[in-house]
């Protein structure tokens, strides 16, 4: 054959439909923006029942996190991610979602190696480099004396 | 009611630079979730994220650069109060409400539900 | 006796038949513009079973058998089972078809599994192995997407160039009966590799596997394009279906007459939101075994090339940032025995 592989992922690239931006983005910036919105009535809602900034913030993640982990089992979160993409992706409901599908998804393997192992396929990673970045900033912030 | 506005607005704009990301880059979601959380980090530890969460509230918290700088913070205040030790205890002490959640709640709705064909 | 006629190319003098062919699908198969030539539609995707790999399993058998009822032979008559699917170490197949006590080869040719099998049946009742053999595969949507891909609940979007795994089985028996449509060659596909490695871009990894085996069919038998009434590839779906056209066209070879795609046909690629169309070792196998091979049975069709592609890589591979190769093997399918 007479076309190099270069040649043919240039081709490929001219034949494959690119993702419809003008509507995926909008999309996500919509949902994600609900969802974030949801949160501040949460946070304010908690608040006014009396609870601290901090602790009003910290339930409101718990209940975003309930919300998306229920949505998953009745197999509607992935039917709002399919429009939504990053929307559903990035706030704490998507991390709710990265754990609760696979956990249920390989339930089929066992109940320890299964569903308990799976479940840190997708949050894993990002436990891992969030944890491990927040220890070294801590160690720059202990040497520098910065506290 | 501006505090929900722009609780919408910067999140909403977040979510969109993950948009952009997936559309006109290779990364992948699972990769995109770990840049933001390590972006939440630096930018918590250099001190840029806090305002934001001032201005913005649940529409930086939210999303998982808030759960990042949720880690710095923690790492932060352990830090001034143990040392040394703080840098090993406060990122998860601050996440872990959020991360027990996560585990218990999807523990339960994984033993309890059942997966379902999507394709129907 | 086969007639091997270059490095490539085997033609099937003794032109065995597809006795008869049996196809099962899931539901959005069942929706789709095919609907009514199957033999199966399973609206309950699960099959009943608790895990998608026993659906899937269970699907690959009931095609079996309901392709033995068609032809009106019991299993105890086949002398060989050619099968494969796309699960890790082909269990479909193995764990399906394990209950009928048939001497089994299991095989892996991803997405091409259906032209693979079906050849080699072919080859074996040419040369008077056996009398009667069948070809089978399958794919199901739910199985290959937690193995490939992310699990079902997971929350993502799918790039406008992916395409979707088929929920179905075929099942072809092969042997001599004298009737058509008659199997007269086949050409055994070579491993190509262009380095594409977007793993939701399948339909631009295999086309140039297609490309060569189709050019190399054609150069072999010197036969043009217009010698046949149908070219149909296995699962190129719409972006590898353009890029084979467009490949055949540095070759001076104009495939865009009588080119189909099962992958195209499967689905109505915008109503049922499949993206560039259907893939997986069913997708081949259930539009070859129902559509295809009645059209061929009933006179419509005469001559057919059935060119089933497909992607080489795995999990492992991809991760490890390796790209696709991929592969396609042709079966000459004709409602008459030639000279």
């Amino acid at each position: 054959m007479n076309i190099t592989p270069n040649e043919y992922n240039e081709m490929a690239k001219k034949a494959s439909p690119g993702t419809k931006s003008y509507k995926t983005i909008p999309a996500a910036f919509l949902v994600g923006g609900l969802i974030c919105t949801l949160g501040q009535l949460l946070n304010n809602v908690y608040m006014d029942a009396g609870m601290s900034k901090d602790t009003a913030s910290t339930v409101t993640s718990i209940t975003l996190i309930f919300a998306a982990a229920l949505l998953t089992g009745l197999n509607l979160y992935n039917k709002i991610a399919k429009f939504a993409g990053a929307g559903t992706l990035v706030p704490i409901t998507g991390f709710s979602n990265g754990v609760v599908s696979p956990a249920l998804e390989f339930k089929s393997e066992g109940y320890v190696l299964g569903l308990g192992a799976k479940l840190f396929v997708i949050a894993g990673p990002v436990i891992v480099y969030g944890i491990t970045a927040s220890a070294v900033y801590g160690v720059i912030l202990y040497l520098f004396k910065l506290y | 009611m501006m505090e929900y506005l722009y609780a919408f607005l910067v999140g909403g704009l977040l979510c969109a630079i993950g948009q952009v990301l997936i559309d006109y880059t290779k990364l992948t979601p699972a990769r995109i979730l770990v840049a933001y959380v390590v972006a939440g980090v630096i930018l918590g530890g250099i001190g840029l994220y806090e305002p934001l969460v001032e201005f913005a509230g649940a529409g930086a918290t939210v999303p998982l650069t808030g759960f990042g700088y949720l880690l710095s913070k923690g790492v932060k205040e352990a830090v001034a109060e143990k040392g040394l030790l703080g840098a090993m205890t406060g990122g998860l002490t601050a996440a872990a409400a959020g991360i027990t959640a996560a585990v218990v709640f999807g523990f339960l709705v994984a033993l309890i539900f059942k997966p379902k064909d999507k394709s129907v | 006796m086969s007639q091997r006629i270059s490095k490539d190319t085997i033609l099937l003098t003794n032109a065995p038949s597809i006795l008869a062919s049996a196809a099962v699908v899931g539901k959005k198969e069942g929706e789709g513009p095919l609907a009514r030539h199957f033999d199966i539609i399973y609206d309950d995707t699960t099959l009943g079973e608790e895990t998608w790999e026993k659906s899937e399993s269970k699907m690959q058998k009931s095609a079996v058998e309901k392709a033995l009822e068609k032809a009106n032979l019991s299993s105890s008559e086949i002398q060989l089972l050619f099968a494969g699917d796309l699960l890790n170490q082909c269990i479909s197949s193995s764990y399906g078809l394990r209950d009928f006590d048939i001497p089994f080869y299991g095989l892996y040719g991803a997405c091409s599994t259906m032209t693979e099998s079906l050849g080699l049946a072919s080859l074996f009742a040419d040369n008077g192995l056996l009398d009667y053999g069948v070809a089978v595969t399958s794919s199901h949507f739910c199985s290959a997407e937690r193995q490939f891909r992310l699990p079902l609940e997971y929350g993502g979007q799918r790039p406008p160039t992916s395409q979707w795994t088929v929920t179905g089985s075929g099942a072809a028996i092969v042997g001599q009966s004298g009737k058509p449509p008659y199997v007269r060659g086949v050409t055994i596909g070579k491993i190509i590799d262009m380095g594409i490695k977007d793993i939701n871009n399948m339909g631009a990894a295999m086309a140039p596997a297609a490309h060569n085996t189709i050019k190399t069919f054609l150069q072999d038998t010197n036969t043009r394009p217009e010698d046949y009434d149908l070219i149909l590839t296995g699962d190129l779906g719409k972006v590898g279906s353009d890029l084979l056209i467009d490949l055949l066209k540095h070759d001076q070879i104009d495939l865009s007459g009588v080119h189909q795609d099962c992958g195209k046909l499967i689905y109505d690629l915008e109503a049922q939101d499949v993206h560039a169309g259907g893939s997986g070792c069913g997708c081949c196998a259930s539009v070859l075994c129902s559509y295809i091979l009645k059209r061929i049975q009933e006179g419509v069709l005469h001559n057919v090339l059935v060119i089933a592609t497909g992607a080489l890589m795995s999990t492992t591979s991809f991760q490890q940032g390796e790209s696709i190769p991929g592969i396609a093997h042709l079966v000459y399918l004709s409602d008459s025995k030639g000279s």
